[in-house]
This record gives C-alpha cells, sequence and structure tokens, in this order.
C-alpha cells in the first residue's frame, strides 16, 4: 500500500478553514428569524416537596413570551430510565433539577423573568453518600418506578454482574494476592462551547432541532418519542449539527434542556434558543460518573495472573443518564486487559441526591483502569517482578478469546509496553532516584464500533456531479476531531479523487442515512469502511460511464488533431483496454486503463466523462450516486456481559516520569510517552492530535481536576476553581503511534478518539509512588493529599 | 436604557456603535456587528476564547466594558486574513499543524498568539506558552497549537 497518495499523510485541515476565520457558526452564532432565548429556573434545595410554583409575576413582564412548570406542561418520562420528567412537578431531587422555563425577547429579559418566578419549598431530608444510601432505612430518592411500581430501595435495579472461570480456583493457584480501594471522583467535560440547541416548530407542528449532538439519530428518536407522548404522534424530527464546540462525550444523551426549548418552541410559536452559561455547564451538565472500587488480584509464582475481582459502587446522582452504563465499559478493561483466567466485577449503582453522571472520554474505561493498573502495579511490588515485566507476562496478544469473549485481531500490546519502556529508559531508571519516579499503565478500548444498540451501523451517501465534485453525506458527527479531513483522505484515496474536491454534510437527519453515532471511538473505523464501499459502488459507475463514452471522446480527439493538421492520422489503438470498467482505474481524478495508465489517448479528466455520460439526450443520460450502509459482524453482550461488542480493539501504554517535591507536594511530569496501536494512522498529525488531547485531559484526571460537589452542590462551577490543565502547565506528551494494520479497519485503521485518556491517570499514580513510596488511591492527587501521605508515612516511619 | 454613542476603528474600519452603556465589547462585536467569530466560552474573563486585539494588546472582550473603546482601534478574528481573503502565517499554521480541533477557542488563541508575534517576532517557546496561557483549549492538550505558532514566525520570517 506504498502507493498511497492521500491516506497516511498529514493532509493539513484546509477543510475547516471557517474556524481560523471565524466563519464556522456554533450554536452560539445561530439566530433563526424571530428567535426567542430560553432560560431555566433550577431547584434551591437538594430535596425538597414542591409545595407551590407562582409564575404569574413573570408571565407580566414585558418581552416574555411564555412561562412553563411541570404543572403546565404533561407529565411525560425521560432519560434512560424514564424516572425524570422534563420540568418537575412535586418534588425537586438535586440542585440541577428543573422547576420552570422561561422564553422571552432577549437573554436579559429571560433572566430577569426567572427572578420573579416563586417557587414555595419544603425542604426533605437528603442523602449524599451511595454507601449511605444503600442502607435500609436510607432517605428514598425515588418512590415509584417508571411503571409506578413503588421502589424500596435506592440500588437500582441494573445487570452489572459479569463471572468468568472460578474465583475460589484463582486464589488457591495464587501465590501472591492483593487487595486495595480506589476512587475516582466527578471531573466535568468542559467543552470551550456550552451546551445548547435551537428549536422550532414550523406550522405543521414538524420540528427541526438545531444542536450539537453526538448522536443525530437517537437524538431524533428520543424527541420523536416524546413529541409522540405528548400528542404529537407521527411529526418529523429533523436534527440538524452546527459545528460543535466540543463533546468528549457530553452530547450523548438527550439532555433535558433540548426538551425545555421544545416545550417553549411549541409554546410560543417561534424558535427557541437555549444556551448554557459556564456555570450552568457546571452546574446542570451531567459530569463523568464517579466510581469506588475494591479490586482484588492474584498471580501465581511466575507472575501470571489467576484472578481478578472487583466490586464497584456508583453514585448514580437523582435520575438516570449513560453514568450508570458505564459498568458495561468497566467490564472490558475488568476482563480483558492482560490475561486473566478467572474474573469476577460487580457494579452497584445508588440514587443519591446528587448530580447525576453520564458519559466522558473513555466512558467508564479510565476508571475502571485506574483500578486495574494500580493493583497490577502493587501485585507486581508483592511479586519481586518488575511492573513492566508483569505486564508483559500477562500481556494480550492477537488471536486471544478474552473472558468476555472479546475476540483480539491484531494486538500491539507488547509493543507498546517495550517501546515505553525503551523510551523512559526503565531499566535503568526504575526506582533508582528519590523524588523521581516512573510508572506504565495500558489499556483496552473498542476500536471497531461498539453493538451497544442493535444497530452499529454507519450509513454514507455520495453523489460524484458533471464537474467532478464529491457532495458526501456523512451520517456522523464532527466535535473536533477531524473527521472532515481524514474522511475525505478515505474517500479521495477510494475514489482516485483530490481531498479538495470533497464536501461533506455531517449529522442532518434530514439529508443523512442511520448512523448509530459518534461515540466509542467508532466514526473513522465506521465511517471509514462506509465510505470505501460507497467509493466502489461509485467508482464501478463513473468507469462504466467511462467505457460506454470514451471511445467517442477519442474519436472527437482525434477528429480535433486532424483539423489542426491534415496530415495526422489515427494512430492504431487497442479499444480492448479500455473495454471493460475492470480494466480502468482512476487516479487523482484522471480515468485510465490499468494497462497503460500514461496513453496518449485513453487518458481523461474525469470530468470529461462525467459530462459525457450526462449530456447525452432523453433516456441516456446518467448520474453518478452511491451509498454504503456498513454494520460490523459483531455481538451484542448477551445475559452473561459477554460478546464480542466491537471488530477490533484499541491496546496502548503510557509511561510515565514524575518528579515530586516532597515539601510542596508538587508533582512536575518530566516525561510522557503515550504509545498506541491504531492500526494505521490514516492522517498521523491528526492522530497525534488525539493522543495529546487525551492524555492532557487525563493528566489534569490525574493531578487537578475535580468537581467539588458538598451535599449535592457544585461548589466551583467555573473555570478559577476547577483546575484544568493549561498551556503554561506544559505535560510533554510523545505519542508513539503503532501500527499493526487491522484486517477490518479502513485502510487498517482503528478507533483512537478515547484511548489515550484511559491509562495516564494510573500511569501517573505509579510513578508518583516510585518517586515517594506512598500511594494516593483516590483521584485526583493533589498537592494537599500528597503531604498527608508524606507526614503519615513519617510518623510510621 | 439609552443607548451611547461610541466609535472607534474595526478591523481597519471606522465605526461607530450605538449599544446601551452596559454591554461589553464582546456583546457589541457579536450583536451589533453580527461578527460572531469571537466566542464567550466563561463570560466573566477565565478563558480566552473571546481574545480580541486593542491597540496592540490582546484583552478578554466578555468583560471590556464599550464605552472604554472609544477612539481604540479593535482587531478580532474577522480582520487577520487581508482584505483579500488570504490567509495569515498563524490561521495557515493552525491548519496545518491541527492547531484547531472544536475550533472554539481558536479565535481568541490566535489573536493571543497575533498579539505577541505583533511585538515579538521571535518568541521563545516559554513566551508562546505564556502569550496563551489565559487561552482555555480542551481538545489539543496545546502542544500543536504551539507548534502552530512556531510555524507561524518561520513563516512570517521566510516572507519578509
Amino acid at each position: 500500500m506504498s502507493d498511497l497518495l492521500y491516506v497516511g499523510k498529514n493532509i493539513p485541515r484546509t477543510i475547516e478553514v471557517d474556524k481560523v476565520t471565524g466563519r464556522a457558526i456554533y450554536i452560539n452564532d445561530l439566530k433563526r428569524p424571530g428567535m426567542l432565548y430560553g432560560k431555566i429556573l433550577y431547584s434551591k434545595y437538594a430535596h425538597a416537596k414542591i409545595k407551590s410554583i407562582d409564575t404569574s409575576k413573570a408571565e407580566k413582564l414585558p418581552g416574555v413570551r411564555a412561562v412553563l412548570s411541570g404543572y403546565t406542561i404533561p407529565d411525560v418520562r425521560v432519560g434512560f430510565l424514564k424516572d425524570q420528567t422534563v420540568l418537575k412537578k412535586g418534588v425537586v431531587r438535586q440542585f440541577r433539577d428543573e422547576v420552570a422555563a422561561v422564553a422571552a425577547i432577549s437573554e436579559e429579559i429571560a433572566e430577569e423573568a426567572l427572578d420573579l418566578i416563586d417557587v414555595e419549598y419544603e425542604e426533605r431530608p437528603a442523602v449524599f453518600d451511595p454507601a449511605e444510601a444503600m442502607k435500609e432505612g436510607a432517605v428514598l430518592i425515588h418512590e415509584v418506578d417508571a411503571r409506578g411500581k413503588p421502589i424500596t430501595s435506592n440500588i437500582i435495579p441494573l445487570p452489572w454482574k459479569f463471572k468468568a472461570g472460578d474465583i475460589e480456583q484463582g486464589r488457591k493457584d495464587s501465590a501472591y494476592v492483593v487487595k486495595d480501594n480506589l476512587a475516582t471522583t466527578w471531573v466535568n467535560q468542559c467543552c470551550m462551547g456550552t451546551s445548547g440547541c435551537v428549536a422550532e416548530f414550523d406550522m405543521n407542528n414538524n420540528l427541526t432541532l438545531y444542536n450539537q449532538t453526538n448522536v443525530p439519530f437517537l437524538d431524533k428518536q428520543r424527541i420523536t418519542e416524546y413529541l409522540a407522548a405528548i400528542g404529537l404522534k407521527g411529526k418529523n424530527v429533523r436534527v440538524v449539527n452546527v459545528t460543535v464546540g466540543g463533546s468528549f462525550g457530553t452530547k450523548l444523551d438527550t439532555d433535558i434542556y433540548e426538551f425545555i426549548s421544545i416545550q417553549l418552541a411549541l409554546k410560543t410559536r417561534k424558535p427557541v434558543k437555549i444556551l448554557f452559561s459556564r456555570e450552568e455547564e457546571f452546574r446542570a451538565l451531567p459530569p463523568r460518573q464517579p466510581a469506588r472500587f475494591t479490586i482484588e488480584q492474584g498471580c501465581d509464582k511466575d507472575g501470571r495472573l489467576t484472578f481478578r475481582k472487583c466490586e464497584a459502587l456508583l453514585d448514580n446522582g437523582a435520575y438516570t443518564s449513560w453514568g450508570v452504563t458505564t459498568p458495561s465499559v468497566m467490564m472490558m478493561p475488568m476482563s480483558s486487559l492482560y490475561r486473566v483466567p478467572n474474573v469476577s466485577f460487580e457494579a452497584t449503582c445508588v440514587y443519591t441526591n446528587n448530580i447525576y453522571c453520564q458519559a466522558m472520554r473513555g466512558y467508564g474505561n479510565p476508571q475502571a483502569t485506574f483500578a486495574v493498573e494500580v493493583s497490577m502495579d502493587r501485585l507486581a511490588e508483592k511479586t519481586g517482578i518488575d511492573p513492566a515485566e508483569l505486564r508483559l507476562i500477562n500481556s494480550n496478544k492477537s488471536g486471544d478469546l478474552t473472558p468476555m469473549r472479546l475476540k483480539i485481531t491484531s494486538c500491539g500490546l507488547e509493543e507498546c509496553i517495550n517501546s515505553v519502556k525503551k523510551s523512559l529508559d526503565w531499566d535503568n531508571k526504575k526506582s533508582k532516584n528519590r523524588k523521581r519516579g516512573l510508572g506504565m499503565a495500558s489499556l483496552i478500548h473498542v476500536a471497531g464500533g461498539a453493538r451497544v444498540y442493535l444497530s452499529d451501523g454507519h450509513g454514507i451517501m455520495i453523489k460524484v456531479d458533471q464537474n467532478g465534485h464529491v457532495d458526501v453525506l456523512e451520517s456522523g458527527t464532527d466535535q473536533g476531531q477531524g473527521s472532515p479531513t481524514v474522511i475525505s483522505q478515505i474517500i479521495a484515496e477510494s475514489l482516485g479523487f483530490r481531498p479538495e474536491d470533497i464536501s461533506l454534510t455531517f449529522g442532518d437527519t434530514g439529508l443523512c442515512l442511520w448512523d448509530a453515532g459518534t461515540h466509542a471511538s467508532r466514526h473513522t473505523f465506521m465511517a471509514g469502511n462506509a465510505a470505501i464501499r460507497a467509493c466502489e459502488s461509485a467508482k464501478r459507475q463513473i468507469l462504466q460511464i467511462a467505457v460506454e463514452k470514451m471511445p467517442r471522446l477519442i474519436k472527437n480527439n482525434v477528429k480535433r488533431e486532424q483539423k489542426k493538421n491534415p496530415n495526422f492520422l489515427e494512430p492504431e489503438l487497442d479499444y480492448d483496454m479500455i473495454s471493460d470498467p475492470e480494466k480502468l482505474d482512476i487516479k487523482n481524478r484522471m480515468v485510465f486503463p490499468k494497462a497503460a495508465p500514461d496513453h496518449k489517448y485513453f487518458r481523461f479528466e474525469v470530468s470529461d466523462i462525467l459530462r459525457s455520460g450526462l449530456h447525452v439526450g432523453i433516456g441516456e443520460s446518467k448520474v453518478v450516486v452511491a451509498e454504503a450502509f456498513y454494520d460490523p459482524p459483531t455481538e451484542m453482550l448477551d445475559r452473561e456481559m459477554k460478546g464480542n461488542l466491537s471488530l477490533t480493539y484499541a491496546f496502548g501504554t503510557t509511561g510515565v516520569e514524575v518528579e515530586v517535591d516532597e515539601e510542596t507536594g508538587k508533582v512536575t511530569i518530566v516525561n510522557l510517552f503515550a504509545a498506541h496501536d491504531v492500526g494505521k494512522a490514516i492522517n498521523p498529525t491528526l492522530v497525534k492530535g488525539q493522543i495529546y488531547g487525551a492524555a492532557y485531559i487525563g493528566a489534569g484526571y490525574a493531578l487537578t481536576e475535580e468537581m467539588l460537589v458538598e451535599n449535592g452542590r457544585v461548589m466551583n462551577p467555573n473555570f478559577r476553581d476547577y483546575k484544568m490543565l493549561t498551556a503554561k502547565d506544559v505535560i510533554p506528551v510523545e505519542p508513539i503511534i503503532i501500527e499493526t494494520d487491522e484486517r477490518d479497519g479502513p485502510f487498517g485503521a482503528k478507533g483512537i478518539g478515547e484511548p489515550g485518556l484511559v491509562p495516564t491517570a494510573p500511569a501517573i499514580a505509579n510513578a508518583i509512588y516510585d518517586a515517594i513510596g506512598v500511594r494516593i488511591n483516590d483521584l485526583p492527587i493533589t498537592p494537599e493529599k500528597i503531604i498527608t501521605a508524606l507526614k503519615e508515612k513519617k510518623k510510621q516511619d | 436604557m439609552k443607548n451611547v454613542s461610541v466609535t472607534f476603528t474595526l478591523n481597519g474600519d471606522l465605526v461607530t456603535a450605538e449599544v446601551p452603556a452596559t454591554w461589553t465589547l464582546l456583546k457589541t462585536l457579536r450583536e451589533y456587528f453580527e461578527l460572531t467569530g469571537t466566542k464567550e466560552g466563561c463570560g466573566v474573563g477565565e478563558c480566552g476564547a473571546c481574545t480580541v486585539i486593542i491597540d496592540g494588546n490582546a484583552v478578554s472582550s466578555c468583560i471590556y466594558p464599550i464605552l472604554e473603546v472609544e477612539g481604540t482601534s479593535v482587531t478580532t478574528i474577522e480582520g487577520v486574513a487581508d482584505k483579500n481573503g488570504a490567509l495569515h502565517p498563524l490561521q495557515k499554521a493552525f491548519l496545518e499543524n491541527n492547531g484547531v480541533q472544536c475550533g472554539f477557542c481558536t479565535s481568541g488563541m490566535i489573536m493571543s498568539a497575533k498579539a505577541l508575534l505583533d511585538h515579538n517576532p521571535k518568541p521563545t517557546k516559554d513566551q508562546i506558552r505564556t502569550s496563551i496561557a489565559g487561552n482555555f483549549c480542551r481538545c489539543t492538550g496545546y502542544v500543536q497549537i504551539v507548534d502552530s505558532i512556531e510555524k507561524a514566525v518561520e513563516m512570517i520570517k521566510e516572507k519578509k
């Protein structure tokens, strides 16, 4: 494949020139004629009875067009477990509960109106600790479930139990066993563009929702169901994405504000925009799911893993979004990161009066891998085996079938571990330097789709017009990862065109085919495979036109030549080499016979061919249009939570060198090598961009980021108090790209969106331990925690 | 509320805005002039998405009162490419080196970098990082943004 023109090359993001010139339209920038501004009133209590809501003063404020509450809109339940309504009625269960909403002619008036809404509450006792909330007699967050059946416990009935092999046998086979408690906390996705949408109904009550979702088609499905439930059955919903200012998981669910904008638009008959402030983004958008783990692992005297047993406790918050489904992803590293024969994983999700959670880059994998990889280091220490060696002994290999029934196809894990070892000079530097330390951690993640819905498909449509321009209807979304560039590289390569010939439309349910969503690091893999298939069809159509029309074009050229030069004789031409589409090819927009690519008479610009196919008279004109729907041959997880849900898996290892100042507790990352098996880098610069960005968020997860939630209230809802790493916190990330040429990947590629984040925190945690000899088992590892732990250690010494 | 009249130079043109005195420069740019390239990421001067250049200095337009703008010269992202549409080396470099991902921070990032390069055509890596320390980005980890600015420095040098 060395003759690739575009795939594997660092094609610039020229197609996104609007983003560097201020022309790209984000939801903030979108204005529709007559548009109103919606604002939401949130609860004043973590748990309370709503005694009354009086909206009359707000309604009288000039410029206000609608004031809604749970008492004025239909009582329809929404969400993953249908455990909440759009505006709350009767009871509020968390501070972010949406109590009322306003639409007005300006944001200022809408805000003023919120202040005029009188809500009388009667505070109720609340519970904020999942361990407390599990206990018998704890305050009940919900009294009935979605079907109206009484609920007697805050524990959510979800099937998060995984068992493979025999834990007791594994224990017997163990020479060494370690057991640890670890915890991760809430972190915010911190998209630079805040959440928002514009809802607009036409006079037939069909809805257009301008949005920034990752899942246009699932969004459409949920909203269609909602409309049916409020009496608008059969109405069309068109979800149209504008430019998306980052996602990192936030746009996987249909959020409550989307339903509120729809209700306000319906009530006012005007387009209504809701746009979150940064404070709302922190208070009212579901963040990453926190988790507490008790993990036990054993190995035999040679370091071979014998068993892994883990129990997880998840604070669900007051309602359910995707946070409670993160255990389905946690099972992957728990069961399949390294070879381990006997596995038990159980997760308990508990309602509390805290904020609820959703997806964030890596889903549950960063949390679970933190537990697994810290435990691996502890086991290495106990056995006396070098931690890198222990990982190599147990490394996954190509051809493995894991306890979760994941079929490991290509696997670059050993190479990743070894390359990180080498880059860090591991053997010479490990545990040698007080205050400096080395640590590593690896990952496994889905990289060939993720069958979490019955269809994991991705549709694509391609049309090539008579000027040789390629328009692509791409069902996925771009939240900044660079898909317009990457997919145009794949299409240019497959079709024989140039990237600049291609225009793409993303995420419009009115134009595009079904896609399960741009999540689970699946987009390049799925859209790439779909694009290759659609291009095969489009190319065949173009070449068929060529076979039919080339002889006449050649004759015309000969005639033209003869006009110029009357002595010109028609050459003997072997028309057989252009007699069949199979005998022709396209490269760089030129159509030519494979047998003689530089043939003087048989080489045509593709638009000449396409025009000759179109302008030929009634009944004979041909247009080139192709579609493909790619749905990989994977499996849904069965009742035992087993199945090959992805066609291939990503592996990677992050190795870190840190320096810890024992006086201040400050951790400096001296080196960070992130080796990733990406299958094939379609665009190495963009692949590195994914790794840099993910590692940065991972480093923040390890060291600085935490939403301080006190009695249900977010105490640091701004960038001053929520500590993201900045350009001055230099994290010297060095990506190492390992190419394993995945057989099922488009040009060999695997997904790389999430992996870079996953092993970063445990690698840093392990390096800190290597430096100072104390373990901090709850993230983030702040200077305060380090100083406290060092003091504690001194006392014990 | 009575509007105030503020006259200043905006991307090379002399303009007058008639807006409420309480408006910020950001709101005036976005609402009055419909220059939506400058973004609001936090509204309280913490994230840098709204950075514009006033008289050569990068400032957060979201906390900059419009009355303060009288008589100044303001450059926004829309005024960075030349009048014929040719991209500034920073804009080119951001596209070529993956300095842009979701793009929401990009306008502010380019304005901060431009303010630096206009004063200091040969900045060190550390000076580059300092110039964008107030510009938050969640996508890139900053590495390729710094790369992009360094490449722009080279491009500008070669042009001269």
